[in-house]
């Protein structure tokens, strides 16, 4: 059997698989309600080789700290996180991130609850970076409740747990805008054109041309100049809504860049263990009919 | 199958054959040990472990001649207010124990009354009990090692003094371990 | 391996003492020297591709077990602490995510090998069945390591499922209650998914025992698909090491590239964003779908209006490849020699891909955006709800239909009367078209 005569039937069984694979990772993206697609962010850490931009991420965490978190809770999150390598924060001088002391000082700024170890009564302390990121809320009732009944999501992993990840959160953020002239907006929400829904219920207007988007609690949340950047980065919602996104994109990965690194040396290594892998099997196969 | 010849029918230079099959070969052999390392290395402590907190202790809550137990990384600590016979007595005996220390090696000085140590046999790890033993320290209930008041090893099968952690006073009555 | 003469010969004093006690070095030396018919083409590599996989996730699972937490109110964020605290708990966990899709990768086109080279006929039926129990193993295994992360479609799909066997008439209800442990998917379930999903795999481990035993016992078919005699053993045979392993190790690799891309650079595209919300009991994602494996099976399930109808038609698509071997009436084994049955195969094989793309679909959207359609029964005609029903009856019709009758009416072409002749010759020139059963093994 040579290669060439197998390749016939070979090839076409392999074309169909990997047609059906392509077509079945893009069936929940097409399966989507009727959002606007996300606007790429240009994010340094797109793309096979990608890596984070320790200058934006920083500005992401200023963002987060300023505005997100008075209302999302970060629960996977600590403090020692940031000083992690590849986080906002890491200096190759502190492997620990727990000795950072950019990290001691962000965390120490912060009160957290926590029970005295002597009277067993519930007391706020200094964070330390072992410590997790603050909550807004105590629990989920209490979040809903402060919140018009809708409980803001917690964003560790928000970019891993919506289609579009980081662009998407860029998108949203800095892509609300006049609702179109027809569209009953309940109250407590807000349009937004990346938000997923179905508007039809809430269109007076041309019924072929419902508008693209959704209905989402949150008010817009940026404003120009709402938080001061001191590296010269425009104070501007694109520029902020771009940074926070990288943000929880590098808390919804923080081993992104480890992972592309190995997997660049995993596949090099397996394309030279394949080519002397074939090149043995082409010597014990030398003049033998199969 | 009578011939079970397992050598390649292959014709060329036998040296130049072998090194392709011993260069995959030990790609393999690499390839292997390249998956044996995250499998292995993934028991090690994880970094929310290595992160556990230090601890504050405020150290007016010890009466004089007793200890506390306090919880630490999963540990026990005693914190120890010695009785000024006590402290007398340790202070006397010299440099005892294994290896032998004094009193002074084991505390901070201007703080000699207290004593931290981690309450853990230096046998094989039982928590010895306050107040018992032939040296009026502790006692391991488990086999039998005897420690003093500094908590140094007296008698018993225990190797070692029981460990000193690291710790520092952030105030004349507070403590910080870890 | 009855009629592989054991050339093993102990050279040293221990392996002689070894060889009467425990003789293990025997078993590995003969398997190693195993006569392998020499055209098996690079469709056969997918055996050891598949162990390479059970191993992978069974070695995997247990480190990730030590660092799991089956609790309704720790397992998300146990899964998260793998991937963010444990040393190298990123790659391992992703690893195993991934790998679960690779080995159904793999196992689909050993299945389609098998299929198409007729490796399920005589002798070879216990090898073909303990195939389909490891193959229904997996799905179960699959379904119940989905559940663990507690994410919204851990939890949701696990909701769906569970409520299939409420289906069942009479019965259901308690039985729901019973493997729920609850009136709902709650902690209780997640405990006993855990425990289960940790000890099939080793279920899974003793049937490829046996599926390695049967294949021994009845010897492999190649894809020319006919026995090969007594006296052409030596002619059409090669020692097992290191023709085949060499050309299986070979294409382990290039899958293991294939798996290692997925890992490294897109290991979150075979699993679902809403994967990465914790499980709320109290709100359904906007659109479930099931893995991409279980997706033909899944549409299986949505094509039947009725609900214990659809499970049934759901169970039957796996259970009619358990009695596949007695569907196939014709005596040629490779579709190689075919050409009417290959034809219906490849139409089986659109079919099925077609049915794992309507699995993910909604069932009302149309097929054909825009274009012009009527109501049939329950259904817009231009939807993939009536897309699905046309392809799980030609699903089905292929086994119960095609199969049987084509077996019987068909020409085969001529059969070679060796594997060597067409490898040595070239061409498949011998006219005598030799039927599969009265030839002995060899």
């Amino acid at each position: 059997m040579s290669f060439g005569k197998m390749s016939v039937s070979m090839s076409r069984l392999v074309a169909s698989a990997v047609a059906a694979l392509g077509l079945m990772t893009a069936a929940p993206a097409l399966a989507e309600g009727g959002a606007a697609h996300p606007r790429s962010g240009g994010f340094s850490f797109d793309g096979p080789f990608g890596v984070y931009d320790q200058g934006q991420l920083q500005r992401g965490y200023k963002v987060y700290h300023e505005v997100c978190a008075a209302c999302h809770s970060m629960n996977l999150m600590h403090y020692r996180n940031l000083g992690d390598r590849h986080g906002p924060f890491w200096n190759p001088k502190y492997p620990n991130p727990n000795d950072n002391p950019v990290v001691k000082a962000l965390a120490k700024e912060i009160q957290v609850p926590d029970i005295d170890s002597e009277t067993g009564e519930p007391i706020q302390r200094d964070a330390t970076p072992a410590d997790k990121f603050r909550a807004p809320y105590p629990n989920a009732t209490a979040a809903a409740a402060g919140n018009g009944g809708a409980a803001p999501p917690d964003l560790s992993v928000m970019a891993k747990a919506r289609h579009g990840g980081a662009d998407y959160i860029y998108s949203l953020l800095s892509g609300y805008r006049t609702p179109p002239a027809g569209l009953q907006i309940r109250p407590g929400q807000h349009y937004n054109p990346y938000m997923q829904g179905d508007l039809t219920p809430f269109w007076t207007g041309d019924p072929d041309h419902v508008p693209e988007g959704g209905f989402i609690a949150m008010p817009p949340p940026l404003q120009n100049g709402q938080v001061t950047y001191d590296d010269g980065s425009p104070q501007t919602v694109d520029q902020y809504a771009k940074d926070v996104a990288a943000f929880i994109a590098w808390t919804s990965e923080p081993k992104m860049v480890e992972r592309k690194q190995a997997g660049f040396g995993v596949i090099i290594f397996l394309l030279i263990f394949a080519g002397l892998t074939y090149a043995s099997y082409r010597r014990i196969w030398k003049g033998v009919a199969h | 199958m009578a011939e079970t010849g397992v050598i390649p029918e292959g014709e060329g230079d036998p040296n130049r054959r072998d090194f392709i099959h011993i260069a995959a070969g030990a790609a393999a052999v690499g390839a292997g040990a390249m998956i044996a390392w995250p499998l292995i290395n993934q028991m090690n402590p994880a970094a929310d472990t290595l992160a556990l907190a230090s601890i504050e202790f405020d150290l007016t809550k010890v009466q004089e001649g007793q200890q506390v137990v306090i919880k630490w990384q999963g540990k026990p600590v005693f914190v120890r207010y010695r009785t000024p016979a006590e402290l007398q007595k340790v202070i006397t005996e010299g440099a005892v124990g294994s290896p032998p220390q004094t009193d002074a090696e084991r505390t901070k000085s201007g703080h000699e009354k207290y004593l931290v140590v981690v309450g853990s046999c230096t046998h094989l790890g039982c928590v010895p009990t306050f107040g018992a033993g032939d040296y009026g320290g502790w006692f391991c209930p488990c086999h039998g090692s005897h420690y003093d008041a500094s908590g140094r090893i007296r008698k018993g099968p225990a190797p070692l003094n029981l460990v000193v952690p690291d710790y520092e006073y952030t105030s004349d009555t507070r403590v910080k371990i870890g | 391996m009855s009629e592989h003469e054991s050339t093993y010969v102990p050279k040293t004093g221990v392996e002689k003492w070894l060889d009467t006690r425990l003789p293990i070095i025997r078993f590995g030396a003969d398997y190693m020297s195993l006569p392998t018919p020499r055209n098996l083409n690079y469709w056969w590599t997918f055996g050891g591709i598949l162990a390479l996989c059970l191993m992978t996730q069974i070695v995997t699972g247990i480190v990730l077990a030590m660092h799991y937490t089956p609790n309704v109110d720790l397992a998300f964020a146990s899964v998260e602490r793998i991937m963010r605290d444990v040393n190298g708990g990123w790659l391992i966990r992703y690893v195993h995510a991934n790998g679960a899709s690779m080995f159904f990768i793999a196992v689909y086109l050993h299945m389609l090998r098998g299929l198409y080279y007729g490796s399920y006929k005589t002798p070879r039926e216990m090898i073909w069945i303990i195939g389909c129990v490891i193959f229904f193993l997996m799905i179960a295994t699959a379904f119940l390591g989905y559940v663990l992360p507690w994410g919204q479609m851990s939890f949701w799909g696990a909701e769906v499922i569970t409520n299939l066997i409420g289906a069942v008439p009479l019965v259901g209800e308690p039985i729901l209650i019973w493997l729920r442990g609850g009136p709902a998917i709650d902690n209780a379930t997640l405990n006993r998914f855990f425990s289960l999903h940790y000890l099939l795999p080793f279920a899974i481990l003793g049937c490829v025992v046996l599926h390695l035993w049967a294949l021994h016992s009845a010897g492999q078919n190649n894809p020319v698909g006919i026995l090969i005699p007594k006296d052409r053993a030596k002619k059409d045979t090669l020692p097992f090491h290191p023709y085949f392993t060499v050309k299986d190790g070979f294409a382990i690799i290039l899958f293991l590239i294939l798996f290692a891309v997925f890992v490294f650079y897109q290991p979150n595209a075979l699993g679902h964003a809403d994967n990465y919300i914790p499980a709320n009991p109290l709100q359904t994602p906007a659109h479930i779908v099931p893995e991409w494996y279980m997706l033909p099976f899944y549409a299986i399930l949505r094509a039947v209006p009725d609900k214990f109808g659809g499970v049934v038609a759901m169970f039957s698509a796996i259970g009619v490849l358990f009695v596949l071997p007695w569907l196939d009436t014709s005596k040629v084994r490779s579709m190689r020699y075919r050409p009417t049955m290959r034809t219906f195969f490849f139409i089986f094989l659109v079919v099925g891909v077609g049915l794992g793309w309507c699995g993910g679909q909604l069932p009302d959207a149309p097929v054909i955006p825009g274009m012009a359609s009527f109501v049939l029964f329950d259904g817009e005609v231009n939807s993939y709800l009536w897309l699905t029903r046309l392809f799980t009856l030609y699903y089905f019709v292929f086994f119960l239909v095609i199969l049987p009758f084509v077996g019987l009416k068909e020409t085969p072409l001529p059969i070679p009367a060796t594997i060597s002749e067409p490898v040595l010759t070239g061409g498949d020139a011998v006219p005598a078209a030799a039927p599969a059963s009265p030839e002995k093994k060899g």
